[in-house]
């Protein structure tokens, strides 16, 4: 049986709530020994390794992420800005028993130093069934104004 | 004018008042005396290698086209119909043959002459497009470096880099050989004034804290290089407003120490760059992989900033838009120019492990400056032990603020130079 849109939603989902509530050690948990978090800056990026994105994470440097983020070492993490984000509009790309490639929407809200930022967000997952079970190969997080200028974002998106 | 502040009465040789970050009739003063009379920095030849390609940028807060002519050379002109001013280009880049505004259609050639008018004869005879280019900016270019201002009467750009240059040719030794380019950028904006983040670059007394988190992030042997404050570098005075801070003496020229041993982090590279170069070459393209060892700070918004190029732009008093090009060798392993970019998302940017925190030091100095009133800004670190060169090149110490005296030097006699009529 194919990977169901209600399997792939959940897990998402799941990722959503671990970092907004900042369990990160889990959050790590969620990806393939080789999976990619990756935020490009060009909108049309395919082939991330050959270019400049905002992050192109491997299980090392998301690992360090997490150790930045909960370091206390960090000025612009400490204290963490405290995020809130929506998931939605999902379609499954497609899907086979082994893995599935899904697109949805995401809007987060920022708050940190009593200023608010909205980031909007297309999000696209690769996700692997694995020994223990659904897990994120990729997941490629395209801002809507990834092409413009950001301020600092000392979190996950 | 009445009411123009007095810049002379806000700095000091070894402070500076808190306003000059927060004051607007300042800012505008220097948006006038500073960015439309100095040289600034609009692009790296790389971004425009061919006839017909183009940017869009800024020249202080002027929106300006930068492109290349069929012969090569390169115009930057006011991104502004000569009908009624509308903008003419809105992309990035691109290539193009001529820029054609939206509104009424009329056409500019690559170098800004207006060619092609819709319906001319409404004119009757009134409009000499000979008259009517796209207002053209000075330009003169640099080791690949192009500026522009709009100031005819400044000295040429050569002069004005003066003893900086020798800098700039040694930190394009980053090509390895090949020539440099520039591999895209992350941009940000922080919510404080521009002179923050100019300061910061020659700035080395805050590294081992507020890049703690950076830190701990790299190897021991790469924690060791970047462990300078207290070390035998120096920041010197290259007049102008130019300085260089010198981190890592042993790499400040890469064409030299190629027998040192290839730090740990490189060693799959130097193993990968192997099957395809000679020995020599291997040790060189890691070496420039890594970078320089220093900042070369260019008065008013470039610095060659150890592995990419930092530009800034005000957007407003208390608002500074900061681009951190990452650059490479053009021709080069593409493996090595990937491990360069690996390099510049894992420190530079808004989601690097050393810019957020960065912006989150400039932007509480912002917030702080605005506390009371007539309190100063030190910046007489390293004054006690200052000293001169033969060439009479000021030096201090890796983390005095030498490279911040030199700025706010040359912020002075600019806003109190006689300008124009
Ligand atoms: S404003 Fe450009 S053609 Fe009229
Ligand atoms: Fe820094």
């Amino acid at each position: 049986m194919s990977i169901t849109l209600e399997d792939a939603v959940a897990l998402i989902t799941l990722e959503a709530d671990m970092l907004d509530h900042g369990d990160f050690h889990d959050w790590l948990k969620l990806y393939t020994p080789d999976g990619r978090y990756v935020v490009p800056i060009d909108p049309n990026a395919e082939d991330f390794e050959k270019v400049l994105n905002y992050a192109y994470d491997d299980a090392e440097m998301r690992e360090k992420r997490v150790v930045r983020l909960l370091s206390g070492r960090s000025i612009s993490a400490a204290p963490p800005a405290r995020t809130v984000r929506l998931l939605s509009r999902y379609r499954m790309m497609d899907s086979s028993e082994t893995s599935c490639t899904l697109r949805c929407a995401q809007m987060l809200q920022e708050l940190r130093q009593g200023r608010v930022h909205d980031y909007a967000a297309n999000l696209n997952y690769r996700l692997e069934m694995t020994n223990d079970g659904l897990k994120i190969a990729l997941k490629v997080v395209r801002l809507l104004i990834s092409t413009e200028a950001l301020t600092a974002v000392s979190y996950i998106l | 004018m009445l009411n123009l502040p007095d810049p002379k009465r806000l700095l000091g040789e070894d402070r500076a008042d808190g306003s000059i970050y927060s004051d607007p009739d300042l800012y505008d003063m220097e948006m006038d005396r500073i960015f439309m009379h100095n040289w600034i920095w609009v692009a790296h030849k790389s971004d425009l290698p061919e006839p017909g390609d183009f940017i869009t940028t800024f020249v202080g807060s002027h929106p300006v086209i930068v492109s290349r002519d069929r012969k090569g050379a390169v115009h930057v002109m006011l991104n502004r119909c000569r009908h009624r001013a509308a903008t003419v280009c809105e992309l990035k880049h691109g290539k193009t043959a001529s820029f054609v505004c939206p509104y009424h259609g009329w056409a500019y050639g690559l170098d800004g002459a207006l060619r092609g008018v819709p319906h001319q004869d409404g004119y009757t005879g009134q409009l000499d497009k000979s008259k009517l280019p796209l207002v053209a900016l000075r330009v003169e270019e640099y080791n690949g470096l192009i500026f522009a201002t709009f100031d005819k009467e400044i000295m040429s750009l050569d002069a004005w880099l003066g003893r900086a240059k020798p800098w700039i040719d040694l930190f394009m030794k980053q090509g390895a050989g090949w020539p440099v380019k520039t591999m895209g950028e992350h941009k940000f904006t922080f919510p404080g004034n521009w002179k923050i983040q100019l300061e910061n670059t020659t700035d080395a007394y805050h590294f081992p804290i507020v890049h703690k988190s950076f830190l701990d992030s790299v190897d021991q042997e790469t924690q060791n290089t970047f462990d300078f404050v207290g070390g035998a570098g120096f920041v010197e005075d290259l007049g102008h407003g130019h300085s260089v801070m010198v981190m890592i003496p042993e790499l400040v020229d890469l064409d030299e120490g190629l027998d040192a041993p290839i730090p740990e982090r490189f060693t799959e590279l130097a193993t990968e760059l192997a099957k395809d170069y000679p020995d020599e070459q291997v040790r060189k393209i890691v070496r420039a992989v890594g970078g320089s060892g220093f900042n070369l700070n260019l008065f008013p918004n470039l610095a060659c900033s150890m592995a990419f190029f930092r530009v800034l732009r005000p957007l407003s008093v208390m608002e500074t838009e900061i681009r951190h090009i990452a650059i490479g060798m053009d021709g080069g392993p593409d493996i090595a120019n990937e491990v360069r970019l690996r390099l510049h998302e894992h420190f530079q940017g808004p989601m690097g492990f050393g810019t957020p925190d960065d912006a989150e030091a400039w932007d509480r100095v912002q917030r702080g400056s605005l506390a009371g009133k007539d309190i100063s800004i030190l910046l007489n670190r390293g004054i006690g032990h200052e000293a001169q060169r033969e060439d009479g090149n000021l030096f201090s110490d890796v983390s005095a603020e030498t490279g911040m005296r030199a700025a706010y030097k040359q912020w002075l006699v600019a806003m109190t130079e006689e300008v124009g009529e």
